[in-house]
């Protein structure tokens, strides 16, 4: 279980989260929702101590993140960004590997490991000798993603995972990606601005704006009881393409 | 703080750099600056010395008079031969001395001791073509009055001296107004070629001999005395009396006709110097000195040598002390800030200055070339290295930190390669320079492929400038091929491919 308690975060006079309580349930996928600049990606950073909170603390499994065990606590997280964050001068296996060696786990269980995740994701075994430049966008995000498991960690944190993808790999990634958690049943965080991909993903969603929780609850919960309009405008302002067409006939 | 640790890095190079010049120790060394006249008069004086029994070492072409004189202080030289006027335009300036008593004095209060003249005056004077000369009977400076319509060509430097042709002019108030500033060369040739008649040039030049030149007369004394002397430190008559006896029979010996003689035999008929010098002796001292010739297969693999041994540790320190202190500036950037600054404005301190800067800390030969080379290495690495991880993108570093790892381990197995490609380009670029660079070591008595070209310059030689300029660019080359391969072998093979999608 991921809690916040009271966490706030400025930059010089830009108050990017605002004294924020959140608690995020095990087991469970939650997706962090909202406009650009509303404060999703940060608290995300937050959680995994990339950035300290000015205020309030961030505990996981009852434990709280200091910079004192913050690289022990990143261990036990993993974290999948945009375009993959991967390492270039590594293979795929060197990415999703790095820790584990430097960890000093024996060849045979990095082996297993390796093979274990590349089932997962459905990887290529001959992908896994390749460089990131050799491989396609979807192929990076599941060499990343194979990357924050490696550890099998506790929670993973996805910050707009299939945003740099074009719309039938991004579809197909998301059914992936789906399957994976559900199989896992980890405690997992999406960032996202698509209210769609909040949906299918999302048993819960945190809509924010400006640096504050607007409501959190189900898809369903959100179109049927806004909190607020903006929570309607919100989720209005994402055109679906049938409506379009609606539109024009009418 | 900062001067101690530079200091402490010097005296490291120092050691080892003197560690590979020391073979057995010679009695007595003579140094000699980078013109032909001190190369020829410093082999006379090694070969005299030789001859009292006394081993000798000659250090030839060490440079200008700063590099000789602090060398001779500190011990590094025991005598050179150097000219009065020098002494008290350049060493002694600011002081009153009114005649070489003083001089002598003065000297002796530094340690150093200063012999009677040689017997020739090395000085300005004023030239022209002993034909026009004659046609016009013209024979001193003063005579020059009477011919106002005679054409004056004068090197840039003459122009511009104290005691150059304005003070000339006014001293003797000369009536000529076809007054031009041109390179020494060409004012010979336009002397032969009629295109002037008069032109400035030492008293002892080849060049008299060669185009038949008069040397005028200074006949209301206007031009200072350069009287040829030996310097020798105080305490080589205890150490080596019988070399100093030896040496100090030069006294009153050399005319300025023999040195004309000399000069030219050198510079127009291309004799080696210890060939001049020992041909000197047979005939005015009726020794036979034996001119030991080194041929030049032994001077090309003794250059080659000495120009990798600077090159080689140098560079090795530079790269050792670079990288870190680019790593430094990259991960903190108010002192990284300073650092391209500092290394930034140690580049734009020309070489030669920052040679003649390193003497009196380190004396002559291959330390301080070795230092000055150091600190010229350093700029391109520490700038590669810092902008290397400079450009790492942000989430490349976040992804590392976000997998708990630490910094330490972030910089070793992600960062560092990844701006291994910036860092081999800036080591390849100091090692370019570096070799390039080396050649000056020459200056300050470090040889290496720099003394051919020095040597060749001194002696208008083509082919000896050849000699040091082919195999130094060749090295250059060499080494830029080297690195890259080392490209290929260090850099990962992930950074050298073209992203697919």
């Amino acid at each position: 279980m991921l809690e916040l308690n009271g966490v706030s975060k400025t930059y010089g006079d830009a108050s990017v989260v605002e004294r924020t309580d959140l608690t995020i349930p095990a087991g469970r996928t939650t997706v962090l929702l909202g406009p650009s600049g509303c404060g999703k990606s940060t608290l995300l950073r937050l959680m995994i101590g990339l950035i300290r909170p000015d205020t309030g603390t961030v505990l996981l499994n009852d434990t709280e993140l200091t910079s004192e065990n913050a690289l022990a606590m990143r261990r036990r997280i993993g974290y999948v960004i945009q375009e993959g964050g991967l390492f270039p001068h590594l293979t795929a296996e060197g990415n999703i590997t790095l820790m584990a060696r430097y960890l000093g786990w024996n060849e045979q269980v990095v082996g297993q490991r390796i093979a274990e995740l590349a089932d997962l994701t459905q990887f290529p075994r001959d992908g896994l000798r390749r460089f990131p430049a050799e491989l396609s966008g979807g192929q990076r995000q599941r060499v990343a993603l194979m990357r924050a498991l490696a550890l099998d960690p506790d929670v993973i944190l996805l910050d707009e995972p299939l945003g740099a993808l074009d719309p039938m790999i991004r579809a197909e990634l998301q059914t992936d990606l789906r399957n994976i958690f559900r199989w896992l049943g980890k405690t997992v965080v999406m960032v996202t601005h698509d209210i769609s991909e909040a949906g299918f993903f999302g048993d819960s969603i945190v809509l924010l704006r400006q640096g504050r929780i607007v409501q959190q609850g189900t898809l369903r919960e959100l179109v049927a009881s806004p909190a607020d309009p903006f929570v309607t405008q919100f989720i209005n302002a994402q055109r679906s393409p049938l409506e379009t067409l609606r539109g024009n006939f009418e | 703080m900062k001067r101690l640790r530079w200091n402490l890095a010097a005296a490291l190079l120092l050691n080892g750099a003197s560690l590979l010049a020391q073979t057995a120790a010679p009695e007595v060394k003579v140094g000699s600056k980078s013109f032909t006249e001190g190369v020829i008069l410093g082999e006379v004086v090694t070969q005299l010395a030789r001859s009292s029994g006394v081993a000798a070492l000659h250090r030839r072409e060490l440079g200008g008079t700063q590099v000789l004189w602090n060398a001779l202080r500190r011990g590094e030289i025991d005598v050179y031969p150097e000219y009065t006027g020098t002494l008290r335009q350049e060493i002694l300036a600011g002081r009153s001395i009114p005649d070489d008593e003083a001089l002598r004095q003065a000297l002796a209060e530094q340690g150093v001791r200063m012999s009677r003249p040689l017997g020739f005056n090395d000085t300005y004077a004023l030239g022209m073509k002993e034909q026009v000369a004659e046609q016009w009977g013209i024979r001193t400076i003063s005579d020059l009055r009477r011919r106002p319509e005679l054409k004056f060509g004068f090197s840039s430097e003459f122009m511009d001296r104290g005691d150059g042709w304005p003070a000339l002019r006014d001293r003797y108030r000369l009536p000529q107004r076809d007054v031009r500033g041109l390179d020494h060369d060409l004012a010979y040739r336009g002397l032969d070629s009629g295109a002037i008649d008069v032109t400035d040039l030492y008293s002892t030049d080849a060049e008299i001999r060669y185009y038949r030149l008069r040397v005028l007369d200074d006949d209301l004394r206007h031009f200072p005395a350069y009287d040829a002397v030996l310097l020798y430190r105080a305490d080589l008559p205890e150490r080596a009396p019988q070399a100093v006896a030896a040496m100090l029979r030069l006294e009153g010996r050399v005319t300025a006709a023999a040195m004309i003689e000399m000069n030219a035999r050198v510079k127009l008929d291309r004799v080696p110097e210890t060939r001049v010098a020992a041909d000197f002796l047979g005939t005015n001292f009726g020794l036979s000195t034996a001119a030991k010739e080194e041929s030049a297969r032994d001077r090309f693999f003794q250059n080659t040598r000495a120009h990798l041994t600077l090159v080689a540790i140098s560079l090795t320190a530079a790269i050792l002390f670079a990288v870190p202190l680019g790593v430094w500036a990259a991960k903190r950037p108010r002192a990284g800030h300073a650092i391209l600054a500092i290394v930034g404005i140690i580049q734009t301190i020309p070489s030669l200055a920052l040679l003649v800067f390193m003497i009196p800390l380190l004396g002559i030969g291959n330390a301080p070339a070795i230092v000055a080379l150091f600190l010229y290495s350093l700029l391109p690495i520490v700038r590669n290295t810092y902008a290397g991880l400079h450009d790492i993108p942000l989430s490349v570093r976040e992804s590392a930190a976000a997998l708990g790892l630490p910094a330490g381990a972030s910089l070793r197995l992600v960062e560092l390669p990844m701006a291994s490609r910036a860092i081999l380009a800036g080591i390849k670029t100091s090692a370019v320079i570096n070799v390039g660079t080396a050649t000056l070591g020459a200056l300050v008595g470090a040889g290496g492929y720099g003394q051919p070209i020095f040597t060749g310059i001194r002696l208008d030689d083509v082919g000896l400038i050849l000699q040091g300029a082919v195999p130094a660019a060749l090295l250059a080359l060499l080494v830029q091929g080297l690195f890259e391969l080392f490209e290929r072998l260090l850099v990962p093979k992930g950074l050298r491919l073209k992203p697919a999608a």
